[in-house]
């Protein structure tokens, strides 16, 4: 038996399943995290089922690429069962998605989740006339406490296919007259016939004048929204017949917008938040590294011992301190802030956060949503791009990664503080941090010169504050840590071995030689070479290198003031590493990631150029 | 009633006033359906929570949900504004 749970945004989809399954799904207090399908396999009613947990969306109609995954699975993956999860405090606007799922024709159970959250707000549903409109079985539950699930498991025997809706007699009459056409079109086999003929009429294209003409009724409005708008309608007759609500005082909870809405009050709030969200992370990533680092380094010493010389027992021992780098550099920062993100995120700040910097995005040509993925490029610029598919527009989506991979990483952020924060103080160090969020701002309003906006601007939703499930922010830390360590580290231990292999190999000259291009313009010594063309595989090894090839740690000693700051500036910027590219070849395409990395480029250059100038 | 008070743009009303939706205006099919989904539809009452500062977002909130909405949106909506700020009826 294969079940899937379909449900909105927050509805408390992915705490259900985890309940179910027991595998870590990841839960979202964002709207629109989830874009991937997760699959586990539980015993329910003494029957093995697979689990199958979908994104959330609003609507199998609007198509975002979350909607159409998961209309594609519904419709052609065999589901014997859907579980539609609903958040009982918002049921009037999930109705519409449950009319929906009823035309599909599969057997379905209503779970009304979140009862507490609705009993709060003054809400009162009666289940049983709900369960008798729908035709379903419909039990209330309370996920996050693990309530409410033996009703659902005895309810899940009970699935019926629902009862079809009725939408208004225009409507119905022409799905009537266009359920001949859909039966023949090849498109549409094996849809059940009433859908098929809701998709061709939403589809709108081969619609003919006169059916056209007798949908709209006075509305000059595309089908599809038509249909939608009645289909809302119906929800809502539904919902006034079901529920009722008690005007309640609003909580503590309500009243937190106040302030960290407010348009002036919110402000302290939110550089309070950021600043913590990373004093914490250096403070707790500090200590983890100088607690793992003088073991790794003592153990790939003793490696180093074993293997002796010749040139593939050192590429080994390069490809293992590439391992090693990952466990005490890249992760001690990386799990701090992304668990921290995740605490932000389920708590539902996150989402504020984009509202009070919509105004700011939109000098960017972009708007709140977008501060996620450049937040998350802190930790690491994969799982960063990667976040660019909360966004609608696709063009959002491109000039979001194109900006979002300048922002210094976790190992950028190595080079950072390991030349500059040391050798010219933490205050400059800092200054290049605000110096990089006005040059990715200028960057953005560039490129929307170029690109002018076309998405329409700002759409989220803010849910409300929630205590965030352990299970859920670890899981969800976990999901973005395995981007770093599905993509990333296995570069960062590859290109170990083939820097290893360089060097045993001595091909030190030539590549300096032909770095020379980038560190002439730049004033940079001819050793510096080699660091920055590896640099491109990992940003962190871009310092380790120099150290090696100026044959010191201590730079202040062979380089200029100028030269360290050169040397940082153009590491920040020069095409993101080849992590990030493998990243954006998938997300946006060969052509705009070549783009990206000579817009990187040239841009690190001119940049690398204007502090030498500034410094002469 | 609301008979001679004509529709204004949501982005007019003021934090704490509410009103109905009235239309909403050409913003495109995709989009038009996800402020369906939200449900911000014609006949929806309304209310506005707060404002971005600046030229940011209207905090809005409707059938019990609070939506953040882009100006240039709020634009598009129109409302009928509540005569009297009195407490919202219910969902």
């Amino acid at each position: 038996m294969r079940i899937a749970l379909v449900g909105q945004p927050n509805s408390g989809k992915s705490t259900l399943f985890n309940a179910l399954v027991g595998l870590r799904a990841v839960a979202s207090n964002f709207p629109g995290t989830t874009v991937e399908i997760l699959r586990g396999r539980a015993v329910l009613a003494g029957k093995p089922a697979e689990v199958v947990d979908l994104p959330g969306i609003y609507s199998l109609s609007a198509g975002d690429p979350a909607e159409r995954v998961a209309r594609d699975f519904l419709l052609h993956e065999k589901v014997d069962l859907i579980i539609n999860v609903i958040d009982a405090s918002v049921l009037l606007r999930s109705l519409s998605l449950t009319l929906e799922l009823a035309e599909l024709a599969i057997p379905m159970v209503v779970v009304l989740n979140m009862a507490d959250e609705a009993e709060h707000k003054g809400l009162k549903i009666e289940r049983e006339k709900l369960a008798e409109i729908l035709g379903v079985p419909v039990v209330f539950t309370i996920a996050s406490r693990g309530i409410g699930l033996k009703e659902l498991l005895s309810a899940i025997p009970k699935a019926r296919v629902p009862k079809t809706p009725r939408y208004s007699p225009a409507l119905e009459e022409v799905l009537q007259e266009l359920l001949p056409r859909v039966q023949k079109d090849q498109r549409y086999a094996g849809l059940p016939p009433r859908y098929a003929a809701l998709l061709f009429l939403a589809e709108g294209k081969a619609l003919p004048e006169e059916i056209r003409e007798k949908l709209r009724c006075g509305r000059d409005e595309e089908p599809a929204v038509i249909l939608a708008d009645e289909r809302a309608a119906l929800a809502s007759r539904i919902f006034h017949e079901v529920a009722r609500v008690e005007r309640t005082k609003p909580g503590i909870r309500e009243r937190l917008d106040d302030v960290l809405m407010h348009p002036v009050l919110a402000y302290p709030f939110l550089f309070l938040a950021l600043f913590l969200l990373f004093f914490l992370t250096f403070k707790m990533g500090g200590a983890l590294e100088g607690l793992l680092m003088p073991k790794l380094e003592g153990i790939s010493e003793k490696v180093r011992e074993l293997l002796g010389g010749g040139v593939l027992p050192q590429a080994l021992a390069g490809a293992l301190d590439g391992l090693f780098a990952g466990i005490g550099i890249a992760l001690p920062y990386l799990v701090p802030f992304y668990l921290l993100l995740a605490l932000l995120e389920d708590v539902g700040y996150l989402p504020r956060l984009g509202f009070l910097l919509d105004g700011l995005m939109h000098r960017l040509g972009l708007h709140g949503k977008s501060v996620i993925p450049f937040v998350l490029g802190y930790g690491c610029s994969v799982p960063a791009v990667l976040a660019t598919r909360i966004l609608e527009d696709e063009r959002d989506r491109l000039i979001t990664a194109a900006l979002a991979v300048m922002i210094p990483c976790a190992a950028r952020t190595v080079v950072i503080f390991g030349l500059v924060g040391r050798f010219l103080g933490p205050w400059l160090a800092f200054a290049l941090y605000l110096g990089n969020i006005l040059v990715v701002a200028l960057a953005g309003a560039v490129l929307a010169r170029i690109f002018p906006a076309t998405g329409p601007g700002l759409i989220m939703e803010i849910p409300p504050y929630r205590w965030p499930a352990v299970r859920t922010t670890l899981g969800k830390t976990w999901l973005r840590l395995r981007e770093f360590i599905k993509v990333a580290w296995p570069i960062l231990v590859g290109s170990s071995f083939v820097l290893a292999l360089a060097e045993a190999l001595e091909w030190e000259p030539y590549l300096n030689a032909a770095a020379r291009v980038f560190t002439w313009p730049l004033g940079l010594p001819p050793a510096a070479g080699v660091p920055l063309i590896f640099g491109v595989l990992r940003k962190e090894l871009a310092l380790l290198l120099l150290a090696h090839a100026l044959g010191t740690e201590d730079f202040a000693a062979v380089l200029s003031i100028s030269q360290m700051l050169v040397f940082t500036v153009f590491t920040i910027f020069y095409v993101p590493c080849l992590a990030t590219v493998g990243t954006l070849l998938r997300e946006i395409g060969g052509r705009r990631t070549l783009l990206v990395i000579l817009g990187t480029t040239g841009l690190a250059l001119f940049l690398g150029l204007l502090v030498r100038l500034l410094t002469l | 009633m609301n008979i001679n008070l004509p529709a204004v743009p949501l982005s007019e009303l003021m934090p704490g006033q509410g009103g109905s939706v009235y239309a909403v205006v050409g913003p495109g099919k995709a989009v038009q359906l996800r402020l369906i989904a939200l449900g911000l539809r014609p006949g929806a009452k309304v209310r506005v929570l707060g404002r971005g500062p600046g030229r940011g977002p209207l905090l809005v909130e409707v059938n019990g949900t609070r939506v953040a909405l882009g100006r240039g949106l709020a634009k598009r909506v129109l409302v009928i504004p509540a005569p009297e700020e009195k407490p919202m009826k219910g969902e």
